[in-house]
């Protein structure tokens, strides 16, 4: 049942990615492009676990914890940028 | 694809999560991908990518527990950061807008006037 | 020695955070054996002591009970509201009504009110979005905002109660 469910799952979380690289790329600020990458990579996060289970390896967690702190930091990289004009005050 | 040996019930449980996930978080990304304005299409990724992607950890975490001997916490901790982390980049993507003076859709009530 | 060297409060800041840390440590490596238990315990010794500084002064949970209740009711809430969200987002965008509205905060501890405006963000349509520090308020925006009063109500009685009391 899990073979089943996988790909399916993999393909809603890939038509999610979709989306966000839509709003991405129309964003009428540079806020939504910064709100889109911040959801992407969440997404993302999904995407390399379920391969995970996909590829039955179990390994591929510590990637998903770096992209997780590595979207973070650069949302808030950014966002910083955009209300100083400097990312360290 | 690995063999899989687990019992149908806990089959199903994984399964859910991970279709749940799956469907919460498009939903979320649809929202940001439709809702007219910035402070709306806010709402989508902070609320329902985090609680889909959080499922879809959930049913990662019980398949490897039931695959290999003892517990794999580990997507717990990705769980966490994920549920702990959601609200300040929104809170600081928010800001970021006000202070770029971002206009709401024109029903919007009591815009802040900055 | 000096009575700062012997203090507990110098070598052991935050002992609540550093078993925080070792538990983290644990998580991460996903062996429980002794050496990692000692290690991890070791780092939630040293990394308060060596990041003390940067802290701002903590905060005190008096009351560690209501604090467990109040991490159900999140939890409770958070999937409840990621399924509101959820409809709201699939329901055609002209029907819905979003605001702004200003929430009067009554807690005066930073930490406190941090974990106020996480709620207010993971719960049920809010996001907050700014804080005032001087007028002590929080800008709210809701996603479907109804009544103003009843949202304030809401978030009054539901979460900073409670926090309150954790708090106090």
């Amino acid at each position: 049942m899990i073979a089943v469910v996988i790909p399916i799952a993999l393909t809603l979380f890939a038509a999610a990615a979709l989306l966000n690289l839509y709003r991405l790329a129309i964003g009428p600020d540079i806020v939504d492009r910064i709100l889109a990458l911040d959801t992407l990579m969440i997404n993302g996060i999904a995407l390399i676990v379920l391969s995970d289970i996909w590829m039955g390896l179990g390994v591929l967690f510590e990637l998903a914890l770096l992209i997780a702190l590595m979207g973070f930091v650069g949302t808030v990289a950014m966002s910083k940028y955009l209300l100083r004009g400097d990312v360290i005050e | 694809m690995t063999s899989i040996d687990m019992p149908w019930f806990m089959q199903l449980v994984v399964a859910g999560f991970l279709l749940f996930g799956a469907i919460v978080a498009l939903i979320g990304s649809w929202g940001l991908a439709k809702l007219p304005d910035f402070y709306m299409r806010l709402h989508g990724p902070t609320k329902a990518s985090t609680l889909g992607v959080g499922c879809t950890l959930i049913g990662s975490l019980l398949f490897f527990s039931h695959q290999q001997e003892g517990v794999s916490v580990q997507e717990a901790l990705v769980t966490i950061f994920l549920f702990a982390t959601a609200p300040v980049s929104a809170h600081m993507m928010a800001k970021a807008a006000l202070r770029r003076r971002l206009k709401g859709v024109p029903r919007t009530r009591n815009m802040p006037e900055r | 020695m000096s009575p700062l060297l012997r203090s507990r409060q110098f070598w052991l800041p935050h002992p609540l955070f550093s078993l925080f840390l070792a538990l983290l440590w644990l998580l991460m490596v996903n062996r429980f054996n002794v050496s990692h238990i000692l290690l991890g315990l070791a780092l939630g010794v040293a990394i308060p002591f060596v990041t003390h500084d940067f802290w701002p002064e903590r905060a005190k949970v008096k009351h560690p009970l209501p604090l467990l209740r109040y991490a159900g009711v999140l939890l409770v809430d958070i999937l409840r509201s990621n399924l509101v969200v959820a409809l709201r987002i699939l329901r055609p965008a002209r029907h819905l009504q979003p605001g702004f509205f200003v929430y009067p905060v009554e807690l005066d501890d930073d930490f406190a009110i941090t974990i106020l405006a996480s709620t207010i963000s993971l719960t049920p349509g809010t996001v907050s979005i700014h804080y005032d520090a001087k007028a002590n308020t929080l800008l709210v925006h809701a996603l479907h905002l109804e009544d103003e009063a009843d949202a304030i109500a809401g978030i009054k009685q539901r979460y900073e109660q409670p926090l309150r009391e954790i708090f106090r």
